[in-house]
């Protein structure tokens, strides 16, 4: 079990370098989000996999997954999608503004006064 | 008053002129003036206790732990520090009343100036070194402001930056002379570094210590080679350098070096570095002075002389050079505002400051001319005035001291420099005053109104007073005197008076008077062999220093940003796997200390899934559409993946972020291109291909590692666990967690995305207010519409479900402090509800019939969330201290209410707000594209009654 989430978040970090590592905006887009997912994942297993006990209270339990992580997980998803969302505007403007969505300075535009 | 007080009034008061303006400028300087006058008259009430010779302290601990405490100190040279600064500050509030014109933004003006009064005074009053050093940036910062006060004028804008740029180095520098000086003693406190004399001077980091201070004493005090930046600090309105550049922030560093003189002075670095700076600075001020015709640049230049003199006399390390030094700071500080403010004057009047125009004033300025005459005149060292009996004992000081095993050196040297001050202040009087009255000012002169000439009117009477009587401040100067030694020397017993005898000193007196004279009739030949020789302009250096730093700057910084960003992420991320590979391979790894859990073939065919779309998503993300399906499984595994591992609530908030996410998405491809085009070469994708290997099996090596051992420490987890009910009232301790145990963190984080909603509002309102808004509205779709925009059956489902989705939301909500659930899923959940009003029936019948904007949302949530945690301040108890109780209304079961309940309301409400203002920002860019206004819900409603031109219409418009 353990093998199989570890090589989950190294698939995924790996999809999402090299995603991230393209030329244009929206690519760059997807590969964060993936990269998003593996820190995610990687800081929920911080608390270790435990099956079949939520950390929810019940008298008849004793041993519970680790609530922390959970918790500092669960707000890292919601400021994500901030995140995300504040990229992809940033993205779109530049789209809009200048018909072009490569990531990169392109030569012909670098080339003004800096 | 306590020392807090008359620190803070300054800064307190700086924010009334500023937002006065409007009230007129007398009430603004009105209320300058009293702010001062209130700091001015706390000081006098500790008067009787520095008389006394107490020390008044008042301490504050601010941060213990870094030796950083608000402490202030009282003691003779403070209270005469900061009587200097509060005193002649009321003069000048009074003078800049008249002197600026209605054009200055006066408000802004006192605003500053109240700011720098209160830094100098933080100065003078600090125990604490490093809040002196706090103090000391801000007074570079303020005076910074302004010298640029007139930010028309290129030569402000200059002057302030070259004066920001020296003070500024030099307080750099000071600030690691500071702590290694705190380190040697182990305290930050002066009171405890004044009593280690021993200790400092015996340790081997003395002499970088005293360097380091030193420089930013001599940059701030304008000491050579520190000196030009001065001069060009006078394009400031002339208030302002009388106040800084004459009697106050100039004289900050001689007040440093008089503050640590118990302690830094009488060794031969200090005795050598400190003396001879303070003698060539003395001797060049002086014969540049000589020769400028402007004249605020001649009294820039005769005050970098005079803070030469006073330097050279700490430098010598005796009791009586102190005590000489402290008497001319005062004699200086008179005259030199006084005759500062008559240069405003005559300038103000004649409209000129170039002593070649001027001339004859004696009788059209006879006020002015008495003024400036006594001034100039105690300048030069003429009996009956104080000038002359501070410079008598500089003169006498240099008899004894010997630089370089030349005994005749210092005392030449000073005798040379005070000739050509004498002959300075002759020139300013005859050239400016006397001679015939000319017919070409560039104004009629006349005296000015009594606002501008009272101040340096009682300034002169005080140099008179004093030069006539000068047992009248030989106490108050040996009470100051004596806490500059610190108790290292004995207060001298020498008397204050005007005749001492036929001493050398008095013939030394003569002899620079006389000079002086001679060198005045001789002026114009001297002049013109002055004019000949070559000298260093020192701006122009200046310039070319900047310019070389700037040009060395870009060509490092240029090629390492080059505008490619896809390069700066491979460098980061190759450089974050190389320094985890380093952190591996020289570290040690624990042994294992869990077992493999088996894996079941449920999780192996999710595993499955989630490796088969994230695959496709790689081989697949030209097409765009498709990879946003792909990445909608990934997302969706990963939630099921959560509620696999027992993280319910981690599961509901993935998946719902999930649907907003790809809506967001979904909203942007439709101006985005839809395909990405092949552009990277074969090579450079092998590249990204293995740094993307690498950094996955670098990230998979963590994490496998990771979870095989058990922590080194014991956890906190099991805290919160056993206090999640008894502490918090839930069982879902995750819900606890975040509202409860780490609530201040949530509330930090619903303002982050309130914040980033906002941004994308902000960035969303600049697009169409630009010239994008013209190309929205042009664009023509490249993809299909549909037929029908707005389906009858989505807009009646989507009316069906809204309660049902409402319902969810709100019991979501309220389970979520004992079972899985929350604020922020229940805000999540709420929001779909509401996006899918927007997309059955467009965004203008949504919009339209919404009550509250999603800003409000936002601040209503983050406001609901802080006075839930400001209430626990009204029980004595810190920020967002929960509480919770149980209650039973019959008939219903007995339940529970708690604040952290009505803190998750805000929580929700926050993220109702920022999702859907998001959502809401990127579709108002599509509305104005291309959709036409939509006034009914759906597009073909068989219960309508239609008109046929208005149905026709709107089917055009949909096509």
């Amino acid at each position: 079990m353990e093998f199989l989430v570890a090589s989950a978040i190294g698939i995924m970090t790996a999809a999402g370098l090299y995603l991230l590592l393209r030329l244009r905006t929206f690519p760059v887009i997807m590969g964060i989000s993936l990269l998003t997912y593996a820190v995610n994942v990687f800081l929920f297993t911080s608390g270790r996999l435990t099956i079949g006990a939520p950390p929810v209270l019940r008298d008849d339990m004793t041993t519970y997954a680790d609530p922390l992580p959970q918790a500092l997980v669960l707000t890292a998803i919601v400021i994500s999608f901030g995140m995300t969302a504040v990229v992809v505007m940033i993205g779109l403007g530049a789209f809009l503004g200048s018909d072009d969505d490569h990531v990169d300075d392109q030569p012909e535009q670098s080339g003004g006064p800096t | 008053m306590s020392l807090f007080f008359i620190v803070a009034l300054p800064f307190l008061g700086a924010l009334l002129p500023g937002i006065m303006n409007a009230a007129g400028r007398s009430a603004v300087a009105g209320v300058t003036f009293t702010v001062s006058l209130l700091a001015f008259v706390g000081l006098l009430t500790n008067l009787p206790s520095v008389l006394a010779g107490e020390v008044v302290m008042a301490r504050v601990d601010w941060m213990p732990v870094l030796g950083l405490n608000f402490t202030l100190m009282l003691d003779g040279l403070g209270f005469f520090f900061a009587l200097l600064i509060l005193g002649i500050g009321l003069l000048i509030i009074a003078y800049a009343r008249s002197y600026l014109s209605r054009d200055d933004n006066m408000g802004q003006f006192f605003t500053y100036l109240l700011l720098f009064q209160g830094a100098m005074v933080g100065i003078v009053l600090s125990d604490n070194i490093l809040l002196l050093l706090i103090f000391w940036e801000l007074t570079s910062l303020s005076s910074f402001l302004l010298i640029g006060y007139w930010k028309h004028l290129p030569e402000g804008r200059q002057g302030a930056r070259m004066a920001l740029t020296v003070t500024g180095m030099g307080g750099l520098a000071m600030i690691g002379g500071m702590l290694i000086l705190g380190q040697i003693v182990g305290s930050y406190d002066l009171s405890v570094i004044l009593q280690n004399r021993e200790l400092i001077q015996a340790d081997p980091m003395y002499v970088p210590a005293l360097i380091l201070i030193l420089l930013g004493c001599f940059t701030k005090s304008a000491q050579f080679p520190f000196h030009f930046w001065l001069p060009h600090a006078m394009a400031a309105p002339t208030p302002v350098s009388a106040y800084l550049h004459s009697a106050t922030m100039v004289k900050a560093g001689i007040f440093l070096m008089a503050r640590m003189w118990p302690v830094l002075a009488g060794t031969p670095e200090w005795f050598i570095i400190v003396t001879s700076a303070g003698l060539i600075t003395m001797v060049l001020g002086a014969v540049i002075a000589l020769f400028k015709h402007d004249l605020k640049a001649l009294l820039a230049f005769s005050t970098v002389s005079h803070l030469g003199l006073i330097t050279m006399l700490l430098g010598t390390g005796t009791a009586f050079g102190a005590m000489a030094a402290m008497f001319h700071i005062l004699n200086h500080a008179t005259f030199k505002a006084a005759l500062f403010m008559s240069a405003g004057i005559i300038d103000h009047e004649a409209h000129t400051r170039d002593i070649r125009r001027l001339g004859g004033l004696r009788r059209l300025m006879p006020v002015t001319f008495v003024i400036a005459t006594l001034a100039a005149l105690s300048m030069a060292g003429i009996p009956l005035l104080n000038g002359f009996l501070s410079k008598e004992m500089m003169l006498e000081e240099t008899t004894h001291t010997v630089l370089f095993n030349t005994p005749w050196l210092v005392p030449a040297l000073a005798v040379f420099g005070s000739l050509f001050s004498a002959a300075y202040c002759f020139r300013l009087i005859s050239h400016v005053f006397f001679g015939p009255v000319r017919d070409d000012y560039p104004a009629k002169p006349h005296d000015p109104p009594a606002g501008l000439w009272l101040p340096p009117a009682f300034l002169v009477v005080l140099v008179v007073i004093i030069g006539v009587a000068p047992f009248v401040a030989e106490p108050f100067v040996k009470l100051v005197t004596a806490s500059v030694l610190g108790g290292e020397a004995e207060v001298p017993k020498a008397y204050f008076k005007i005749w001492h005898g036929l001493v050398p000193a008095l013939f030394m007196s003569i002899a620079a008077t006389v000079g002086g004279i001679v060198l005045l009739l001789i002026f114009k030949p001297a002049l013109r062999v002055w004019d000949a020789a070559p000298r260093p302009e020192a701006k122009v250096i200046f310039e070319a220093i900047i310019e070389a730093a700037a040009t060395v700057s870009q060509k490092l910084v240029l090629p390492l940003h080059n505008g490619a960003f896809s390069r700066y992420a491979a460098i980061g991320s190759i450089a974050i796997i190389a320094a985890g590979f380093y952190a591996w391979a020289t570290g040690t790894v624990g042994p294992t200390t869990r077992t493999l859990q088996a894996a079941d073939p449920v999780a192996i065919a999710g595993w499955g899934m989630l490796v088969a779309a994230t695959a496709g998503l790689v081989f697949l993300h030209r097409n765009r559409f498709l990879s946003l399906i792909l990445i909608g499984i990934v997302g969706l595994m990963v939630s099921i993946g959560f509620v696999f591992f027992s993280a319910p609530d981690l599961a509901m908030t993935q998946f719902t972020v999930e649907v907003v996410t790809i809506i967001l998405l979904l909203l942007a491809l439709n101006f985005l291109p839809k395909h990405t085009p092949i552009e990277s070469s074969v090579l450079r994708r092998v590249r990204d291909t293995s740094v993307a290997v690498a950094g996955g099996l670098a990230a998979f090596g963590m994490a496998y590692h990771f979870m095989l051992r058990d922590a080194v420490t014991t956890p906190i987890s099991e805290f919160h666990l056993a206090n999640s009910y008894k502490g918090g009232g839930g069982t879902n301790v995750v819900n606890v967690i975040l509202v409860d145990f780490r609530g201040f963190d949530t509330y930090g984080e619903i303002i982050v995305l309130g914040i980033a909603a906002l941004l994308i509002y902000a960035l969303t309102e600049a697009l169409l207010r630009g010239p994008v808004r013209a190309r929205l509205l042009n664009r023509k779709p490249d993809q299909a519409r549909a037929g029908d925009m707005h389906p009858m059956m989505m807009v009646v489902l989507t009316r069906v479900i809204m309660p049902v989705v409402l319902m969810v939301g709100f019991y979501i909500f309220l389970r979520g402090h004992n079972e899985p659930g929350g604020g922020f899923i229940a805000g999540l959940i709420v929001s779909i509800g509401v996006v899918m009003q927007y997309m059955a029936s467009g965004f203008s019948w949504a919009s339209a019939r919404l009550k509250y904007p999603y800003h409000g949302v936002i601040g209503a949530g983050v406001l609901v969330a802080g006075l839930t945690g400001i209430g626990s301040w009204f029980v004595g108890k810190p920020f967002l201290t929960s509480d919770f109780t149980y209650v039973r209304i019959p008939p219903f079961h007995e339940f529970e209410l708690a604040t952290a309940a009505l803190f998750d309301v805000g929580v929700f409400l926050a993220v109702v707000g920022a999702v859907m203002l998001s959502l809401e920002s990127f579709s108002r860019l599509a509305r104005r594209a291309h959709e036409p206004e939509t006034e009914h819900p759906m597009d073909i409603d068989p219960s309508r009654e239609t008109l046929p031109d208005e149905d026709g219409s709107t089917a055009k418009g949909a096509v």
